[in-house]
């Protein structure tokens, strides 16, 4: 993986990824992130606007947080992280030691199904990597 | 490190606040966020305790405009300066580009200064990266208080102690004032970009 450059042609099918796992199953806003708070791609349904770069760096932050609390009770990692709001929940989930897939959703999805694209749309990406 | 966006021409570079506790760190964040609020489009994210001290960073984003075609988003994060959160100190450096150490130039500082410069040359290394080699930018702030009869330490001292290995430019400045706050920044961020294309290059 070429970590640091992404090629156009590797964004250009992640975001089509995103879009077809996750934005047309409802998902507002899907961010990918690097641990150090940078945004490596965005993408929403065109409705939903968020600020997406300070969104992106407290996302990191708290990844490696939950990282530390991990290593405290023991564990290798906690992989997944979800919050739950009234009209909108996030999902966070790791790709790899370096990338986080963030997920804002609201009511009309359920969580085990989000979780089920998620973990596709995940599969996808390495794939991706792995042939580049 | 940096992330370059290809496809939509957008390069993401990460510059640290550094220092020791109560020096001045979120202050310079703060005047930046008030001076430059034309090229800010978010608001400043900061994590803090009751008492108003950091606990996890600040973060302020930064548009500078385009080089060579390419958007140039600075992200500008400080840490918490206390002592014993250094875990977190850490957390943030992760990925950093470029750093502005924040020393406090009162007298009685002296020592945390030093000792503050040593741990982020440990901090450094626990992620690959030397002191030496990586942007820096030093900052002598808080020099105003020697107009309220406030010891303050010499620049000629403050280099010595802080500046005889590294060699970097260094500010003396006013966080609170703004003096020099503009050209920390300036500095910083062009150190970055140069070393950042030097990579790339």
């Amino acid at each position: 993986m070429n970590y640091g450059v992404v090629s156009q042609e590797q964004l250009e099918k992640i975001d089509e990824i995103l879009t077809e796992k996750l934005i047309k199953i409802g998902v507002d806003c899907v961010i990918i992130i690097d641990m150090a708070g940078n945004i490596i791609t965005a993408k929403d349904n065109g409705t939903s606007k968020y600020d997406v770069y300070s969104f992106a760096a407290l996302a990191a932050g708290n990844f490696a947080t939950v990282d530390a609390m991990a290593k405290l009770v023991g564990e290798e990692e906690f992989s997944l992280l979800f919050h739950k709001g009234t009209d909108c929940n996030i999902h966070f989930s790791k790709i790899d030691d370096e990338l986080l897939l963030i997920s804002m959703f609201g009511k009309d999805i359920s969580l085990g199904f989000l979780r089920l694209n998620v973990v596709e749309t995940i599969e996808q990406i390495k794939k991706l990597w792995a042939r580049d | 490190m940096s992330f370059i966006n290809l496809k939509e021409k957008i390069v993401q570079i990460k510059i640290v606040y550094y220092g020791p506790g109560r020096g001045g760190k979120t202050t310079n964040l703060e005047y930046i966020n008030r001076k430059f609020n034309k090229q800010i489009q978010s608001e400043m994210v900061s994590l803090k305790t009751h008492g108003d001290r950091t606990l996890f960073f600040d973060f302020l984003p930064f548009d500078m405009g385009k080089i060579k075609g390419y958007e140039m988003k600075i992200q500008l994060y400080t840490v918490p300066g206390q002592v014993k959160y250094n875990a977190t100190r850490k957390l943030v450096l992760k990925g950093v580009d470029g750093i502005v150490f924040v020393a406090d130039a009162q007298e009685q500082m002296r020592e945390k200064n030093i000792r503050s410069l040593n741990q982020l040359y440990e901090n450094l290394k626990s992620y690959k990266q030397s002191i030496f080699n990586i942007p820096l930018v030093l900052q002598y702030n808080k020099v105003d208080l020697r107009n309220q009869g406030i010891p303050i330490l010499p620049t000629s001292v403050l280099e010595k102690d802080l500046n005889s290995k590294l060699k970097v430019p260094s500010f003396e400045a006013s966080a609170l004032t703004g003096y020099h706050v503009p050209e920390t920044l300036k500095k910083i961020i062009s150190s970055t970009v140069v070393s950042i294309q030097k990579k790339l290059l």
